[in-house]
């Protein structure tokens, strides 16, 4: 029963959550917290933290943090794919739909509109993330190894085309050498 | 054609490397699929994830259903997908499981001071790319500004400004090329 339930709540989550990770996180909080009371607010923020601190997208996470919290092994399978679900059906038809019609000169109108405000949309999120979580050792004029590690980041991959993985890998040596 | 095991094989390397959230794998994607194999056209790619912002869901996960369907059908999309999730599911597992205090480990601490940074700059270098790209000539430029200034700073939702968009730029088609056959 209660895989059934898991399953509902996590193909609910993934058929509404608009915008991406960060917003889904409040509409699994609801459920999870204050409609199933799977878990206390207290345990949730954990969850949270160890989501965001482990790879791979932090809704997927989330969900299998959860699952396997509420029924084990089996738990964490179904919500898991339950979020995918939606995802899988939905872009199936959106996707077919757009490579067949590539040529259509309405489809093409509409994607030349979007074409040049996707940059800024992507922009944005980056805007957002410029805050103190991300820069913890943000300050002036003292060390700003956050605004350091962030320029030499931008540089190795804009100027040099450096693999955003050896990035990662780097900044994380670099912070726990140094931070 | 690409390999289905090279298919699966990408997007698990991409999806053991995505911190925090979708928008930071953008530019493994772009660097392992578009540039340097050429399996998608740069504008096209970019197009699709224009389209894919709009959808719900996660994602990133939708970015690696349509990259592999484009690229190999039905099952070339559940490869991509099920290779971005699976390191996600096995590393919460391990974790749930058994070292569920590395939250308070003040190394992991440490090296995520040192990796946030960087993902902000892993997102800020394909934004600033499309920007060029997309924008010949500086009349374009306030487009991308003034929707990264609605979101970032007036808080108005990202679908909203792609809807506005979308239908404003399918009329102004229509309108401009009812114009043009009138002549």
């Amino acid at each position: 029963m209660v895989l059934l339930k898991l399953f509902y709540v996590f193909f609910k989550i993934g058929m509404l959550g608009f915008g991406g990770g960060y917003a889904m996180l409040s509409l699994i909080q609801f459920e999870v917290v204050d409609h199933y009371a799977w878990a206390t607010l207290g345990e949730f923020s954990d969850m949270l933290a160890i989501s965001q601190m482990t790879p791979g997208p932090v809704s997927i996470n989330t969900a299998t943090y959860v699952g396997y919290a509420v029924a084990g092994l089996p738990g964490a399978v179904v919500a898991t794919i339950a979020l995918c679900l939606p995802s899988f059906l939905m872009m199936y038809f959106v996707v077919r739909f757009l490579m067949k019609n590539k040529e259509n000169r309405y489809v093409r109108y509409v994607l030349s509109g979007l074409r040049p405000v996707l940059g800024g949309l992507i922009l944005a999120a980056a805007m957002l993330l410029m805050n103190r979580e991300n820069f913890c050792d943000f300050g002036w004029p003292d060390r700003n190894l956050s605004v350091l590690i962030f320029v030499a980041s931008f540089v190795a991959l804009y100027c040099f085309k450096v693999n955003p993985m050896w990035l990662i890998v780097a900044s994380g040596v670099v912070g726990a050498l140094i931070m | 054609m690409v390999p289905l095991r090279d298919l699966f094989t990408i997007f698990l390397q991409i999806g053991a490397f995505t911190l925090g959230g979708g928008y930071a794998m953008l530019a493994m994607v772009e660097r392992s699929i578009v540039t340097k194999k050429g399996y998608i056209g740069k504008e096209e790619f970019w197009d699709m994830i224009a389209v894919v912002q709009t959808l719900p869901g996660v994602f990133a996960i939708n970015t690696a259903l349509y990259v592999g369907y484009k690229l190999r059908g039905k099952r070339g999309a559940l490869c991509a997908s099920v290779g971005a999730a699976l390191p996600s599911f096995i590393a919460i597992l391990l974790i749930a499981a058994f070292f569920a205090e590395v939250k308070d480990n003040e190394l992991v601490e440490r090296i995520f001071r040192g990796i946030r940074p960087c993902v902000v700059a892993l997102i800020l270098v394909p934004a600033v790319n499309l920007i060029r790209n997309n924008c010949k000539g500086w009349k374009m430029l306030p487009i991308p500004l003034i929707s990264a200034a609605l979101i970032g700073f007036f808080k108005v939702s990202p679908i909203l400004i792609i809807v506005v968009v979308a239908v404003s730029a399918l009329l102004y088609g229509i309108y401009f090329s009812k114009k043009m056959e009138g002549r």
